[in-house]
């Protein structure tokens, strides 16, 4: 199957439907603080898929729980922030107004579908739920547009499948019926935390087709975490790259991959070996360990295994600042010489 | 990794390697079928490359590494570790021994029946004999005899069938005695590094446990071994006495490599040594396999589903779908042609790291899912998702093929 035109659905006129300024959020541990997500700023705007990368527990998941304010609290902490959604501060809003925005005008999926689909209802009940609850459908209702739905993602024998309980489904299949879930009340945006990393490559390509399917027939804005760069090569149209709790660098997809300016978005995309181009004989390698996350940040995070870092770098953190076309952001102080790095190279 | 000039030397030979889960259902756990997890596998690893074997969750990657390392009992098999046979060498081996061990069984039962009868009787008869210490005695003669009646009728059996078919006894799987002999020469790295330590032991603990076992070093001599181990996959020494939560999952996965080094084995079985860490890190624990195998000489088995990771460090791919291999290839040849119409759709599922490819890559979108294990399709084993299945897929089992040097397909299409 061709893989279509490129997936910009969306242009930097568009209206921006999700905008996050400062967010802060610590947790309170035995051991002390865990600074995990530190002053993060990003916009989505209408339409557009806003890749997300970092390794494990560069703070990508705890941003998005922090915006719909679904963390346990304690021992988490939102210590600053404005997420402005529909009008609203997220952070001031009343319970009651989070519960109706999540599910509904926010969707989300999550790694791990067993742990998020319940065990004890049928698929039919997951689905019938939200539908009932937030856009006030009767039970025919609810139910028809449940099996539209399930047909929607792919699911055949939809009208019956609805009797059936989450472990009767494939892996495959019940991240089928989570995005389902996800996309019931037509949400604005959708966050997706590593939707497609519990699965297998031939499973993952038929859902990263769904959802390039689904982007083109309901045009909602999707929040995509992910820690596989050909993930996001593939389906983003703007890439925001964190690390240490922090955002490091972001730009629309093909102006990143081919123009990355912070040490550590070009290491990590040298690091990966491909199938298709050169093969080297030695991995590019990112000396050391990711950081702990235990202060407030005062320097770069990268810092104890950047090859470019140099004394202004333990002096003060870098902001974001512009540093290309189209919105291109990088946190360094760096001026991008890459003499050094070419001599490391050859 | 072979080369033309001077012949490689089959380090590892596994033929007919089958391994079979049974299932019991109902109250009587009856035996009801088997989930066929690996279903008659054939490959060589040559001496100092890296086998890659791939496949997706399931396809019974790691169920083949630890049969090969008789870390499981085979349905069926016959696995040569540098010309010592670790399974049945023939079909006829195995059923001999199979038939010997259920008589040599039958005969023990017989024997402790007519035992316990018999202690049960002199109890009676003579008030002298139902002491404790008495009947004590008795039992512990009489579970002697049973595993001598055992040992000496499953041997016995064995020899003269054997004779009678002319197999030699090196044919059959060593005892486990024998086993725990070899297995210093291979070792296993595994997927999770927490779950694969200890916790409560520490780094010199962890990593001195097979010398304790396998060894009869001094303190000094082993704590010595311990460093240099530690150093060979760069640990700081002063981290012995550390314990395996107080380091991070690369870290941990060295400790992991330290001990499968311990008895300086000549084939490493690596279960997705990287698939648990993160990609800065994946990267430092591959190239440290690649420097050790190069001082140490190493032969790995690297099982992995990360497809261009496994085309950086091996040599020749084997690609498994449902218990049996696919393909098995050179390195580039199979990723550049694959020929396998299952490799084909693996590999151009892999999403690349390079927008532009993505827009105008062709990709093969396979449907549906795959099969279970314990109900395979009749015929071709992929042909209930093979864009190119045709009717004589459906009813006959493709078999394995050297379809140009070196290369082997198991496809209607290439035969
Ligand atoms: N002890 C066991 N008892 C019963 N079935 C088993 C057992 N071990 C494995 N299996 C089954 O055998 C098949 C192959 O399993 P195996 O662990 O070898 O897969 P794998 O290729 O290593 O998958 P993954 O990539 O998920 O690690 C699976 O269907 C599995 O459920
Ligand atoms: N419930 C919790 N308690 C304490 N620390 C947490 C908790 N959840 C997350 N963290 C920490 O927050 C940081 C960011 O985590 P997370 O956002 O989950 O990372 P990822 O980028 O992998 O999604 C990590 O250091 C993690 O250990
Ligand atoms: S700010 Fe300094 S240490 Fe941080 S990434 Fe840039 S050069 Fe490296
Ligand atoms: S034998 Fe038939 S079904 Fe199997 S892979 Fe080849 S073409 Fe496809
Ligand atoms: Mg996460
Ligand atoms: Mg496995």
């Amino acid at each position: 199957m061709p893989d279509g035109a490129a997936p910009q659905n969306s242009d930097a006129s568009d209206p921006t439907v999700l905008d996050v300024r400062d967010l802060k959020t610590v947790f309170r541990t035995r051991r002390g603080e865990v600074h995990a997500v530190n002053n993060v700023s990003f916009h989505l705007r209408a339409g557009e898929l806003l890749g997300v990368v970092g390794e494990s527990g560069s703070g990508k998941s705890v941003t998005m729980m922090s915006l719909i304010r679904l963390l346990p609290m304690p021992p988490a902490e939102i210590r600053a922030g404005v997420v402005d959604f529909d009008d609203m501060d997220l952070m001031q809003a009343s319970e009651d107004q989070l519960r109706a925005i999540r599910g509904a005008r926010i969707g989300m999926i999550f790694q791990d579908p067993m742990t998020s689909l319940n065990p004890v209802f049928n698929v039919g009940y997951q689905l019938m739920e939200p539908l009932r609850k937030h856009m006030g459908l009767g039970k025919e209702a609810a139910r028809k547009r449940s099996v539209e739905l399930l047909e929607l993602v792919g699911i055949p024998d939809a009208a019956r499948r609805l009797k059936d309980y989450p472990h009767q489904f494939s892996g495959g299949m019940r991240q089928r019926v989570m995005i389902a879930i996800a996309l019931a009340c037509d949400p604005k945006v959708l966050i997706a935390d590593e939707p497609t990393t519990a699965l297998d490559v031939t499973i993952q390509a038929q859902i990263l087709e769904l959802v390039k399917e689904l982007r083109q027939k309901l045009g909602m804005a999707i929040v995509w975490i992910t820690h596989d760069l050909g993930v996001i090569a593939g389906i983003a149209d703007r890439v925001m790259v964190m690390y240490g709790g922090q955002v490091v660098e972001e730009a629309p997809v093909r102006e990143l991959f081919a123009n990355p300016k912070h040490p550590y978005t070009r290491m990590l995309l040298e690091t990966v070996p491909s199938l298709s181009g050169e093969r080297n004989d030695r991995l590019q390698v990112i000396q050391g360990q990711p950081p702990m996350l235990a202060r407030d940040p005062d320097s770069c995070a990268f810092r104890d295994r950047c090859p470019h870092a140099f004394d202004r770098c333990a002096a003060e953190n870098p902001l974001l600042r512009d540093v290309g076309p189209d919105g291109h952001r990088a946190a360094c102080f760096w001026d991008g010489d890459t003499q050094g790095e070419e001599a490391v190279h050859a | 990794m072979p080369d033309g000039s001077t012949a490689p030397r089959k380090l590892v030979e596994v033929r007919n390697l089958r391994m079979y889960f049974p299932i019991h259902t109902g109250l009587l756990r009856t035996h009801t079928g088997d989930v066929k997890a690996v279903d008659g596998v054939n490959f060589d690893i040559y001496e100092g490359e890296t086998l890659g074997l791939v496949g997706e969750s399931g396809c019974g990657k790691s169920t083949c590494g630890r049969a090969v390392l008789r870390l499981y009992d085979p349905t069926s098999a016959s696995i040569k570790i540098d010309g010592v046979e670790l399974a049945w060498a023939n079909d006829d081996a195995r059923k001999i021994d199979a038939a010997a061990r259920r008589i040599a069984r039958n005969a023990t039962y017989s024997v402790m029946i007519l035992g316990v009868v018999l202690i049960a009787v002199l109890a009676v008869q003579f008030e002298a004999m139902a002491r404790f210490p008495i009947v004590l005695l008795q039992a512990a003669v009489l579970i002697a005899l049973g595993l001598l009646t055992f040992f000496l009728t499953r041997n016995m059996l064995r020899k003269s069938r054997a004779r009678a078919a002319g197999i030699s006894e090196a044919d059959f799987a060593p005892t486990e005695n024998d086993l725990r002999r070899m297995r210093p020469t291979m070792q296993m790295v595994f997927q999770d590094p927490q779950a694969s330590l200890n916790p409560r032991m520490t780094v010199a603990g962890i990593i001195g446990e097979p010398l304790s076992e396998h060894t009869q070093l001094s303190t000094t001599e082993r704590n010595d071994r311990i460093y240099e181990l530690m150093d060979a996959v760069g640990l700081n020494r002063d981290f012995a006495n550390r314990y395996p939560h107080e380091f991070s999952g690369g870290q941990r996965q060295r400790i992991g490599i330290a001990r499968a080094l311990a008895l300086n084995p000549k084939f490493i079985v690596c279960d997705e040594p990287i698939a648990a860490l993160d990609v800065s890190i994946q990267a430092q624990v591959v190239n440290l396999l690649e420097d050790l195998q190069e001082k140490f000489g190493l032969t790995y088995l690297f099982i992995s589903h990360d497809l261009s990771m496994v085309r950086h460090i091996a040599d020749r791919v084997a690609v498994m779908y449902l218990g049996k291999v696919a393909e098995l290839a050179p390195r580039d040849e199979l990723f550049n042609d694959p020929l396998h119409p299952y490799t084909k759709a693996l590999l151009s599922a892999v999403p690349e790291p390079d927008p532009v490819t993505h827009d105008t890559a062709e990709r093969v979108i396979l449907q549906g899912d795959v099969p279970s294990p314990s109900n395979p399709p009749q015929g071709c084993n992929f042909c209930t998702r093979c864009p190119a299945v045709m009717d004589i897929c459906r009813s006959e089992d493709p078999e394995m093929k050297e379809v140009r040097p070196g290369r082997f397909v198991a496809c209607h299409l290439h035969s």
